[in-house]
Parts: structure tokens; sequence; C-alpha cells
């Protein structure tokens, strides 16, 4: 038999040979990344080229514009869904799930077949006004609104959750409107899950590539974002593999700003319920 | 030899903290070193007189158009020879060119165009590269559309046009072709490529993704090969680029100078130069070198 203080020991050791191992395996991507990146003398002239500047401007306001409808729209959608009951809340609840879950490809395949030219709504929309919605700018706000967005509105739901119920109570006792009570008394007290919904939703948005692939297409300045400005590049385009590093580092950088940002306002980290 | 400022403080804590790991996980050992040049002296391509039965499994990374000829060229290159397994990479040959040059296990790369071969070869990645195919581009129009009629319309103000990108060969033919009909003497008009470009709506990934938009209908036109358009199932209609506009595509292959199947790779080449090979290829359209 073996002594207890040696398995103790061995389990111990496993326990930290398999952490080690594991925050390897996320520090190394990053590490690789940079280490290229230093590496390549080109760096900072592909960084700040014509193409990266205009899909990291296409790409910084395409998110902040899906992140405000995501706010505008799902605020109350989330609202609703934990304070009123109503026939079909399951499904509701379930179909904001589905594109956390579904890959984003088949966002982009789906939002054709709904906005597409021969799609269910697209179709009739180009006979009556001529528009159309693929390739243009509004295709890439679409594509990032319909994968991003739950991620708010399912964040937003649970703040809502934990929201002490008394309190609004005793707003209400004291004569306060519903309007007055929700922005005193609900926003506030839900305030970091809100605010962790709109950088999950957000980040989300920056790196959508999928669905935009396929709903808006690729075309620098109109809706070249920048991880379609990356793939293109790390498939042979002028910027070259070089350029895909660069790029990578420009998000990896505004990534580091915003994570860092939110811990400076809130206190906690993203996830954090 | 470039300087890795990480690499050796890496190297340090990975030794030290991984290695029991490593150790632990058993001699499933690590890789050797792709680009390795091959030792002076050629392979000596022994003639097939009396080879053993070919045994193995190959990766082929190959354009994106030769989708359906080289997925009928595997299963027929698998029936004469039972022991091997042919498994495809399909995508633009400038994505497949960057894969390879980053080290992906291909063992055969079949381009649509010889600039991409090239990127390859300089690396010193590939075999000598040998043209097996040729291919014609050619407009494609959704099915009933009647946006476009002629290849001169693709200058039409207020047209979708889809092309692939720049640095993919159908992309680069393309745009090659609008610079041809450009020209002073014989082209359509001076700024038909200027035109034309500007109704450009998408640069996609490779010529499939191309056609399918035209599918879709989502783009009023786009250019693809010859053969791409049986691929389309009846959904497009193909408009002929006038020949003195038009451009000839050479498709080359080679065997992967890092492939641990050399033997098969080589043999799969062979076949696909062969006349049975070359039968596949021109039922899908292509047309002998």
């Amino acid at each position: 038999m073996l002594s207890r203080a040696f398995t103790d020991r061995t389990a111990t050791a496993t326990v930290v040979l398999l952490a080690v191992a594991f925050a390897l395996f996320f520090v190394l991507p990053f590490v690789g990344l940079i280490d290229r990146a230093l590496d390549d003398g080109r760096t900072w002239e592909l960084a700040t080229s014509d193409v990266a500047q205009d899909a990291l401007l296409l790409s910084l306001w395409t998110s902040s514009l899906t992140l405000a409808i995501a706010v505008l729209a799902g605020t109350p959608v989330a609202y609703l869904l934990t304070r009123s009951n109503f026939r079909g809340k399951a499904i509701v609840d379930a179909l904001i799930d589905l594109p956390i879950v579904l890959p984003p490809t088949v966002a982009g395949v789906a939002l054709l077949t709904a906005f597409g030219r021969r799609g269910l709504l697209g179709e009739p929309i180009e006979d009556w006004t001529g528009y159309t919605f693929g390739f243009s700018t509004t295709a890439v706000v679409m594509a990032q609104l319909l994968v991003s967005a739950p991620f708010y509105v399912r964040a937003a739901s649970s703040g809502f959750a934990g929201v002490d119920r008394q309190l609004e109570r005793v707003a209400y006792t004291l004569g306060a409107s519903r309007t007055r009570t929700f922005f005193r008394i609900v926003v506030p007290q839900a305030l970091p899950a809100l605010l962790a919904g709109m950088v999950l939703c957000w980040a989300r948005a920056m790196g959508e590539l999928g669905a935009t692939l396929i709903f808006a297409g690729n075309l620098q300045g109109e809706t070249q974002t920048m991880p379609l400005a990356i793939i293109q590049a790390f498939e042979g385009s002028a910027l070259g593999l070089a350029g895909a590093i660069a790029l990578s580092l420009i998000l990896l950088a505004v990534a580091l700003v915003v994570l860092v940002a939110f811990r400076v306002a809130t206190g906690r980290s993203v996830a954090a319920r | 030899m470039p300087r890795h400022p990480f690499r050796s403080a890496l190297l340090l804590v990975l030794a030290a903290t991984a290695a029991p790991l490593l150790i632990a996980c058993g001699g499933d050992d690590d890789d050797d070193p792709p680009s390795s040049a091959t030792t002076s002296g050629s392979p000596a391509p022994t003639a097939a007189s009396t080879r053993p039965p070919l045994e193995g499994e190959i990766l082929i990374f190959a354009a994106s158009s030769l989708t359906n000829a080289f997925e009928e060229a595997g299963i027929s290159f698998e029936a004469a020879n039972p022991r091997t397994k042919v498994t495809f990479n399909f995508a633009s040959s400038s994505a497949l060119a960057t894969q390879i040059n980053e080290g992906a296990p291909a063992d055969v790369f079949a381009s649509a165009d010889t600039n991409q071969m090239k990127v390859v070869s300089d690396k010193g990645n590939a075999g000598e590269p040998r043209v097996f195919v040729k291919n014609l581009p050619v407009v494609v129009v959704p099915k009933g559309s009647s946006a476009v009629a002629t290849f001169a319309d693709l200058a039409k103000p207020g047209l979708n046009l889809v092309l692939a990108a720049p640095e993919v060969p159908i992309g680069r033919y393309s745009r090659d072709i609008f610079a041809k009909a450009s020209e002073a003497q014989s082209g359509i008009s001076a700024d038909f490529s200027q035109q034309a470009l500007a109704n450009l709506k998408s640069n996609e990934a490779n010529v499939r993704a191309v056609l399918t938009k035209v599918q879709l209908g989502e783009a009023d036109a786009g250019i693809v090969y010859t053969t791409d358009v049986a691929a389309a199932g009846g959904e497009v209609s193909a408009i002929d680029i006038p020949q003195q506009y038009n451009v000839i595509a050479e498709y080359p292959i080679a065997v992967i100078k890092a492939s641990k199947e050399r033997g098969v790779a080589e043999a799969f080449v062979e076949f696909i130069l062969s006349p049975g090979g070359q039968e596949i290829l021109e039922k899908h359209g292509f047309s002998a070198p």
C-alpha cells in the first residue's frame, strides 16, 4: 500500500503540472505572436498601412454601433425576461441563446436566407425600394448584431435577476415612477453585469468573421473589418503573413486596453457573475 | 538567421516546467524542421519496374477550382492503389501557399497559377513543378439575370461585381483580363478596367466563394473558371470572355519537399499527368497542358 502522504504529494504534483501546462497553453500563442512581430522589421509599417487603418476604423465604429443597438434594444428584452412571465418566454429565452451556441457561419447563411437578394425579406425589400443589404456596411453591423447581442442580453438579464426587489418596492412606496426607479435603483445595482455584457458583446462584434464574410463580403473600407483583413493577409494578400501578425497584434493591444479599463472601472473581471 | 528574443527564455521555462509532463506523455516526439533541404543529389526516381505496392496516406493541397475533379481523381488513385489514402485540403492557391510555407503537412501542391507555386518553390519547399492542366476564365451571372449580357457590360455603372481577391489566381487573372480590355489599340475602352473595378463589391477568398455569391444572386456577375460553372448545378449562366482579352490559366503540380510519403506523393503526381488522370480532368472541363 502506498502511504497517504505519498499519494497526496503525487496528487498535488499532478495538479500543479496540469495547471502549468494549461497556463502555458494560454500564454504561448500570444508570446509567439509578439515574438514574431518583434522579429519582423516591417511590423510597424504594416500595422499602420492603409489596409490596417481602414480595417481598424471600420471595426471600431461598426462594433460600437452594434453595441449601442444591442444596449438600446437588448436592455428592455433582458428586463422583460427577468421581470415578467409570458406565454412562450422559454422559447424567447432559447432563441436568444441560439446565436451564442451556433457557429457564426450558420448566422451568415441564415442572414442571407432572410436578408439576401433572394431572401425572405431581402427580395421584397429590393422589389419595393431597390435597396440591397449585401456588400454594405449595414450588413456588417447586422452580422455583428446577430452573433453578439445575445451576450449582452444574457449578462443583462442575470444582472437584473440579482437586483434587490425590496429596494424597488421601497422606491415605489416613496412615490418614485417606474422609469425613475429603473434608472436610479435597478440599473446601478445591475451595472457591473451590464458593463460585463457590454464588453462581451463588443468583443464578440470586433471578432466577427464568418457571418460577415458570408453575408457582407470583403471590401477594404466598406466591409473589411480587422478579422477579415487578417484572414486575407494570412491567405496571401499584399500584407502577407507579417501583416496578419501585425494586425493581430493591434487587436491584442485593443483587447488588453479594454480588459484593463474594465477592471479599473468595476474592480472585477468580465466573466465574473 | 533571425533572432527570436523570447525563444531562449521560453525554452528555459519549458524545460524547467513542462519536461516532466512531456516525459510522462511518452515518446510522441516532436517535429523535425519542415524546410530541411534535401541532401545533394536527386532522389533518383527509379523506373516503375519492380516497385512494391504503394502504401501510405497523403494530403493534397489543391486549388478550389480542382475540388470536383481531384476528388474523383483521388478515388481512382485509391482504387488503383488500395493501400493508399488520399485526403484533400481545397482553398485558394494563395492561402495554400502560405500554409505550406508555414509548415502545413502537405505532400502535394496543385496551384491554379504559377505565381503561387513560385511562392512555395522560392522558399525551397516544393520539388520541380509540372503544368498538368489548363483552364479558361469565364463571366458568370445568376440564371435568368438580365443585368449582364456581354463581357463589356461588366463596366456598366451600379453593377454588383464580385471577384476573388487579387492574390488569388482567378482574382489576378480577372484583373489581367480587365487590363487587356483597357489597352489603347485593341481594348473595349481605356477606362474599362477602372469602371469595372468600381463595381467591385467584394474580394472573395477563393473561386468557389465567387461562384456561390453569384449562384445566390447576391452578385450580378463574377469571374470564375469554365470548369466551375458545372459545380453551380445550372443556377448560373456563363458568358464567354472575348478571346483577345482572355488569359489561359496554367495549373502546376509538385511534390512538397518535406513530404514523409514521397513515394505515394510522386505516384499521385504521375497519375494526374497520366492518360487516366488527364481523362478525369478533361471530363470536368479542364484541357490538356
